[in-house]
């Protein structure tokens, strides 16, 4: 059966509040950022041991979760489950929404935003950073054609290849997000090729989080039902799924390294000295990130209902800014070898766990991030005929 | 009691003093040759001859040479705290940067690292700054190419097209760059930085190219840092680093820095 589509009307007028809060803290986000251009990094809790900050940790967390946000819409063209089909459009309009959120934190970030058109200009093929740039803006546009061929019926027989094409290229761009992080030869904590395995599996679970999230949100703004108990039952197994995976690749990250004899000052330092990303793993990726969530989904009933999805969504959400604050903070707070066998110190802090307190404008320039995604999310569903028709199930 | 480093300062002392006979008397040879050469064309080419050894002016329509591989070689035996911190006021001078009291975010082109060996007790200083490595991770990972090597090996950034990512500061081995994070005044006109944008040692690239050497040899006690061109068989640093035992900071990353050491 065709499933037909809407553009989000008669609609609760708190969802018209949620999206002007949206644009205040877009607002906020954006003044955040033009103090942090104006003065420098300086007002900023970035300093030359911890260079990427909050800001960097919004930014892949939302990249991350812009290709798992595909997830319903890959299930569908890709996988034939077509019980996914109609949420595909959210998905995939949800995925460009995230990662234009994520590129935007991480371009305000940069020490020279203003010189956007040298990023876009000027290529070192060398860097993966390079490649990431143009991973994203090729899965902007791919992801874009294929929402095209799902929208528009003259089109409809390239779905299945713009549906693969974009499910493939989400892959690369994560492989390629996590990478980043997966060959700096000169940190122990980014040189393990795991990174893009493990990047790809938390991808599942943020990006299913982030669906969850608007889905219900849009039930709650319609005062309609848009998953029947079958998909409902479907989402609580696959998320289940999901962090299984994340997790089994945590382990496997942490016992690899556990297993080199040069990482375990690393793993002791995250693992268990205490400091605030000993707390942040155990605490926010593992319990509130994976472990509670999967407690509430593994009760068929209570993991079902709208409850035990957004309870969970949230944890996992919680859980994706903890984890990425482990990795990228945290791998940038362990000293750098220099002369191993020596103590080493310096006025450059060389020899020393190194110490960041994000500042406020970072704060908000990383919320802002989540908003921009929120914002253009629902804006599109009052343009144009994303969201399905409601469910007749009672 | 006499420490290892101690036994190991006297014997690296005699193959160096006969390492430094070796090379004085090559390069008076060379020198000899050079000059002969130069009487031949012209009074002011003796001076190139015999500079190319260890650092000459290159005209400025000429581009940097592969052929050419500037280093240094750092004797941390032949320093003490005074001495490093010399260097770097030397640095600080010359190129403009200075301690504005914020060590985490005040950019350090060059710095003093102490060293503690836990086994031996013993405790020594060395300069550390940019290594100009062979294989420079800076430079494969910057987005933009800003990070860049010039063909005589000087590892630079291209502030111009510098988007301040950071990357490279992630990718770095030796903590060597740091990030201008508040506004700058006062600037030399000869090294150029900029508020957003990543920066490190420039082996004096200024100073190199006018044929000089740079600011911290020039600080640094004799022979504690001797400059030159390592492609070059009859420099003082190239014999040096056949000669004696020299060390690369992680060489197990096989960067290939072309700042070595020595008595470490």
């Amino acid at each position: 059966m065709a499933e037909t589509f809407r553009q989000l009307r008669n609609y609760d007028n708190k969802f018209n509040i949620l999206l002007l809060l949206h644009v205040a803290m877009i607002a906020i986000g954006l003044g955040a950022a033009c103090y942090m251009e104006h003065n420098g990094h300086i007002v900023t809790g970035m300093n030359n041991q911890v260079v990427w900050g909050l800001p960097h940790v919004f930014a892949v967390f939302l990249i991350v979760s812009a290709s798992g946000a595909l997830n319903l819409a890959s299930a569908s063209s890709v996988f034939s489950k077509l019980d996914y089909k109609r949420f595909a459009r959210l998905s995939a309009i949800l995925a460009i929404a995230l990662l234009v959120g994520g590129l935007a934190v991480l371009l305000l970030d940069l020490g020279r935003p203003d010189r956007l058109i040298v990023a876009m200009t000027y290529y070192n093929f060398q860097s993966i950073f390079a490649w990431n740039i143009i991973l994203y803006t090729g899965f902007i546009t791919i992801v874009g054609v294929y929402l095209w061929t799902m929208m528009d019926k003259t089109v409809t027989k390239y779905n299945k290849y713009a549906g693969w094409a974009a499910f493939i290229w989400r892959i690369i761009l994560t492989t390629g997000t996590g990478s980043i992080f997966g060959f700096l030869v000169a940190r122990e904590a980014y040189d393990a090729a795991i990174m893009a395995p493990l990047f790809i599996s938390s991808s599942f679970v943020y990006g299913m989080a982030f669906t969850i999230w608007v889905i219900i949100t849009m039930c709650q703004a319609t005062g309609q039902r848009l998953l029947t108990s079958a998909i409902s039952e479907k989402l609580r197994v696959l998320m289940i799924i999901f962090l299984a995976a994340m997790l089994y690749f945590t382990a496997v990250h942490h016992l690899t390294n556990l297993y080199a004899a040069e990482h375990i000052g690393l793993e002791r330092f995250i693992l268990c000295s205490g400091s605030e990303f000993t707390w942040l793993f155990w605490g926010g990726h593992v319990l509130i990130g994976a472990v509670l969530p999967m407690l509430i989904l593994s009760n068929a009933e209570r993991g079902s209902s709208h409850f035990g999805l957004i309870s969970s969504s949230v944890m996992m959400i919680i859980g994706g800014i903890s984890h990425m604050y482990v990795i990228i903070v945290g791998g940038q707070s362990y000293p750098l070898s220099l002369f191993p066998g020596y103590e080493v110190s310096s006025s450059f802090q060389d020899g020393q766990f190194a110490h960041y307190m994000p500042s406020m404008p970072e704060l908000l320039l990383g919320l802002a991030g989540i908003s921009i995604a929120m914002f253009m999310t629902g804006f599109a569903m009052k343009l144009l005929p994303f969201l399905p028709t409601p469910v007749k199930e009672q | 009691m006499i420490s290892l480093k101690n036994l190991m300062n006297e014997i690296h002392q005699k193959a160096e003093k006969e390492a430094e006979n070796n090379a004085e008397e090559t390069s008076r040879r060379a020198f000899v040759k050079g000059s002969a050469a130069a009487v031949a064309l012209a009074p002011g080419m003796m001076l190139f001859a015999y500079g190319s050894k260890e650092a000459a002016a290159r005209p400025l329509a000429e581009a940097a040479s592969d052929k050419t591989r500037w280093g240094l070689l750092i004797d941390a035996a032949k320093f003490n705290d005074e001495d490093v911190d010399r260097c770097v006021r030397a640095c600080q001078k010359e190129n403009g940067w200075q301690d504005n009291g914020r060590p985490k975010t005040d950019a350090q082109w060059i710095r003093r690292v102490n060293l503690h060996n836990k086994k031996t007790k013993e405790s020594f200083s060395l300069p550390m700054m940019c290594q100009h490595c062979d294989e420079p991770p800076c430079v494969d990972v910057c987005p933009t190419g800003a990070s860049m090597k010039r063909k005589d090996g000087i590892v630079l950034v291209d502030k111009h097209i510098c988007i301040g990512c950071r990357y490279c500061m992630m990718a770095c081995p030796y903590k060597a760059r740091s990030f201008v994070h508040e506004h700058l005044e006062d600037q030399k006109d000869y090294a150029p930085r900029g508020i957003g944008t990543v920066e490190s040692c420039t082996m004096c690239v200024h100073r190199v190219d006018d044929g000089r050497q740079p600011a911290c040899v020039e600080a640094a006690p004799p022979g504690a840092m001797v400059f030159g061109d390592l492609n070059e068989p009859t420099s003082k640093l190239a014999q040096l680093v056949r000669t004696v035992a020299t060390q690369q900071v992680r060489a197990d990353l096989n960067l290939d820095p072309g700042v070595r050491y020595r008595n470490i």
